[in-house]
């Protein structure tokens, strides 16, 4: 690229001051090494000026450090009080954070290729967040409130034709790519869509993984999330007071101190907190939508793993602690597995962001929190945390969703279903399930 | 037939207002990629060598496309688990070309771990895929062998794990300088896997449908793509898109009628047929394919009323036509209208890469990319309308995951079934005793 002044505002679009190919002139498109690219300036610092005022006073390191404490201690308070707000207000946060990590990332190509005016691209990207929403939260929408969905004759040609529909809209959103492709703008108009694409792979995929996991149970949401929490506040703590040897080159600040002493109490943390909220219902049940009160219900009989059990220690565990047998809630066992992916694999989605901010030479993925950068630059570990508790979910918990087999149950056709009614009786009956005497 | 490199002229732009060496390093490089070499078989050459040019490199295409579609006849005829296993060929290949197009475009071959990640990755995303049907279809089979139960209960679980690994081994093979081009490698492996491995799940899902589904929408593509073609060289004038300056308005419109007439014609023959029309079940006691079945409603003829209309023209009051070839209508028209797209997006790909072709692998056509580029949209949409339009979930699918539900879900499903049925009037108390 002609350009290695880093003064270039990203916004405005490079004057076509020459008349080459303008793909040509975005040398750094294709660059060999990551020298040859210029520097992204970040946007500007948004602390509030209330926290500016009131810090004034300290160093500019310690400043930095309350700014983070603080900033920490307000996100930690909103997802307390989002959780007693229940399970629909989860659902709109979860939204709300997907759509924000989309434009951050989306912002960032834009700036990286300087197309934030190629034709018709912002609208795009929308559009093609939007379809493969309606596609997620059509199929969730479905599984869950069959019942209500029952009751409403559009909703029912919706969800008939769900996947239809979904592709229509996609393919709406193919065919205007097609025709908006500009002559002298190929390339970069195909990176923006790989770009999108890659984006909504990442960030719409796992923020439904997440809601899934919502649903199985607000404790299938909360272990994990605050596990990754905790391993990142524990890891910069050990580091910051035992740090010495570094652990990979990509995040210099990063040791093996801070990993194994957070892998540590991420897993003590997690056992602690599984154990807390397992007694309540609130956090153990699966979420349920109740057409009569028309809101979701949390309610239940608790399953075997959020039932006390007494289990046998293993001899070297009882010469430590002296007690023959302790009580623990099965899924504290499952916890340990959370928590150990959590510090374990957990970082290296951590690690992939650092990478990304070092290719494209950026600070931050954006500047919305102050001291901590972009929602994104949060949010980066929990990503291959919802996958793999929803993966852990279907695999060691529970085999398919319920609701999914009975939805599909109710769109096939009547004879089909007297068969397969049939079939069930009879295998309810030999387990002993069903009792044979069952008048109709 | 030879290809040149494109835009000769991106050269003379190398050294513009002074810049450094490495800028117009990497201008020149991003200047048009040479192809390989012509690989028109010797035996063709000698014997189109008297002809001129233009009418050699007719030849060539017109032979290629015999050999083409004599070939896909053979396959064809030699069965399900051969038309699998060229799938998976087709598939292996289309995902190489577009590999090997990334790395000549980002000069990135000798990229440390690049080439064993891309391919491992390949490897991971087709074992999960394979795992899934594996598991729908051969289910009586799966469940006899311990090894291959216990693989496909925790399926996902290791599939993932697999995935994993390979995302920590490119976390881990980040080098400092070569951080961009590593995530472009990494962003355009998962986009190319995207397209390239789910598309060619979705027709092995067609094809076990019936080999009906396979062949019809894959032979109208080729059709639309042929008459378009004849259209285009007879009758065409209007220039259809900028993109594909070669396309016309009268080939695109002549190519949409023919392909709808073709298909029609070719459902009638087809679904005579039961080897074409039965859905691919695996057999256990013959340990293969067996297409035999009784024909569904779709594929027995009806009397169909002609609309007035019609009916004054072609002197018929009704005609007995198979229900599947109302579909095929569906069908004809996505692959004419819509499946160019597609067509349309891989010659955007290729100028925006300055690329004459995919690859060199077929002579006169390019790569195998470049014959495949409109089926991808056309395997989405027929799976799609197989799901939404023909049939609804399988049966006994969804016996084998009531099964694996908790006893007290089983109850709790059992029992809606049985009051949604009473609601409708399927059961009562006299059925209930049977």
């Amino acid at each position: 690229c002609h350009l290695q002044h880093p003064h270039v505002a990203p916004v405005h679009a490079l004057s076509s001051q020459f008349e080459t190919d303008i793909d040509d002139r975005y040398g750094d498109l294709d660059s060999r090494t990551d020298s040859d690219i210029s520097e992204i300036p970040a946007s500007s610092d948004r602390t509030p000026e209330i926290l500016k005022k009131a810090l004034s006073g300290l160093s500019s390191r310690w400043k930095n450090w309350w700014i983070r404490g603080i900033l920490t201690l307000t996100m930690i308070s909103l997802f307390f009080l989002i959780i007693y707000m229940g399970s629909f207000m989860l659902m709109l946060l979860v939204l709300g954070i997907q759509v924000k990590c989309f434009h951050e990332i989306i912002t960032i190509g834009y700036r990286v290729y300087h197309s934030y005016d190629l034709p018709w691209f912002r609208t795009l990207s929308w559009y093609f967040l939007l379809c493969v929403n309606y596609f997620f939260y059509g199929e969730t929408v479905a599984d869950y409130f069959a019942t209500f969905v029952q009751r409403e004759e559009q909703l029912q040609f919706l969800i008939r034709y769900h996947r239809f529909i979904s592709f229509a809209l996609y393919l709406a959103g193919f065919c205007m790519f097609v025709l908006s492709l500009v002559k002298k703008h190929y390339r970069l108009q195909f990176y923006m869509f790989a770009w999108t694409h890659v984006t909504l792979l990442i960030t719409v995929t796992q923020s439904h993984l997440v809601i899934q996991n919502l649903f199985e149970g607000m404790i299938w949401f909360l272990v994990p999330i605050s596990s990754v929490i905790c391993n990142d506040i524990t890891a910069y703590l050990f580091g910051f007071f035992f740090g010495r040897t570094p652990l990979i080159k990509l995040s210099p600040k990063k040791t093996w101190e801070g990993f194994i002493g957070g892998f540590f109490s991420t897993v003590v943390f997690g056992f602690i907190a599984a154990y807390v909220l397992s007694k309540y219902q609130y956090f153990v049940c699966p979420v349920e939508y109740r057409s009569d009160v028309n809101s979701f219900v949390t309610e239940c009989e608790p399953s075997e793993l959020f039932q006390l059990q007494t289990y046998s220690l293993p001899p070297f565990l009882k010469a430590v602690l002296r007690q023959e047998r302790v009580s623990l809630y099965p899924f504290q066992i499952h916890s340990i597995a959370l928590s150990t992916f959590a510090s374990l694999i957990g970082p290296f989605g951590g690690f992939f962001a650092s990478g990304f901010k070092r290719a494209f030479k950026i600070k931050d993925f954006a500047n919305t929190i102050p001291g901590h950068g972009g929602i994104m630059d949060r949010f980066d570990c929990q990503y291959l945390m919802a996958t793999f508790v929803h993966v852990y979910i279907t695999s060691f918990i529970r085999g398919p969703n319920p609701s999914k087999v009975l939805q599909q149950l109710l769109v096939l056709q009547p004879e089909q279903q007297l068969n397969i009614y049939k079939t069930l009786k009879t295998h309810l009956i030999e387990k002993g399930i069903l009792q044979p005497a069952l008048k109709v | 037939m030879f290809q040149t490199p494109l835009s000769a002229e991106s050269e003379s732009e190398a050294k513009v207002d002074g810049e450094t060496a490495s800028d117009s390093e990497s201008r020149a490089e991003s200047a048009p990629l040479p192809v390989s070499a012509d690989d028109t078989p010797e035996v063709l050459n000698r014997a189109l060598s008297n002809l001129s040019s233009r009418w050699k490199n007719w030849w060539v295409r017109g032979i290629l496309t015999l050999a083409m579609i004599a070939f896909f006849f053979i396959i064809i005829y030699l069965g399900p688990m051969v038309l699998m296993i060229i799938v998976m060929c087709v598939q292996i290949k289309c995902f190489h070309e577009i590999i090997t197009i990334g790395y000549n475009v980002y000069h990135s071959y000798d990229l440390p771990w690049f080439r064993t990640l891309s391919w491992y990755f390949l490897l991971c995303v087709n074992y999960f895929f394979y795992g899934e049907t594996v598991t729908d279809y051969f289910f009586t089979l799966v469940q006899r062998e311990e090894p291959l139960r216990i693989l496909s209960k925790y399926h996902r679980f290791i599939s993932f794990t697999l995935y994993l690994i390979g995302f920590c081994m490119f976390v881990l093979s980040l080098v400092k300088k070569h951080y961009r081009l590593q995530f472009y490698m990494f962003g355009w492996t998962h986009v190319t896997l995207l397209i390239v491995v789910t598309q060619s799940h979705l027709v092995i899902h067609n094809l076990f449908e019936g080999m009906i589904w396979f062949i019809v929408p894959i032979s109208c593509v080729i059709c639309n793509d042929i008459m378009a073609y004849m259209f285009g060289f007879f009758f065409g004038r209007t220039p259809l898109i900028k993109l594909s300056p070669k396309k016309t308005w009268e080939g695109f419109i002549g190519g949409f009628f023919a392909t709808v007439v073709f298909g029609l014609l070719l459902s009638y023959v087809m679904s005579g047929y039961r080897c074409f029309v039965c859905p691919v079940e695996y057999n256990n006691d013959t340990n293969s394919f067996t297409v035999d079945c009784e024909p569904s409603d779709l594929f027995r003829l009806q009397e169909y009323n002609i609309p007035g209309v019609i009916q004054s023209v072609i002197g018929w009051k009704t005609v007995r036509m198979y229900p599947f070839q109302i579909h095929s209508i569906a069908l004809s028209t996505f692959a004419s209208l819509i499946g160019p797209f597609g067509g349309f997006f891989a010659s955007g790909f290729k100028r925006a890469f300055k690329i004459k072709d995919f690859a060199n692998t077929i002579p006169g056509h390019g790569g195998i990319m470049d014959r495949f580029d409109c089926q991808y949209l056309m395997a989405t949409f027929v799976n799609v309308y197989i799901a939404s339009f023909i049939r609804g979930p399988n049966p006994s699918k969804l016996i084998q995951q009531f099964l694996t539900l908790r006893p007290d879900q089983q109850l709790h499903i059992f029992n809606t079934l049985r009051s949604h049925l009473i609601d409708k009037g399927m059961l009562t108390s006299a059925t209930e005793d049977e």
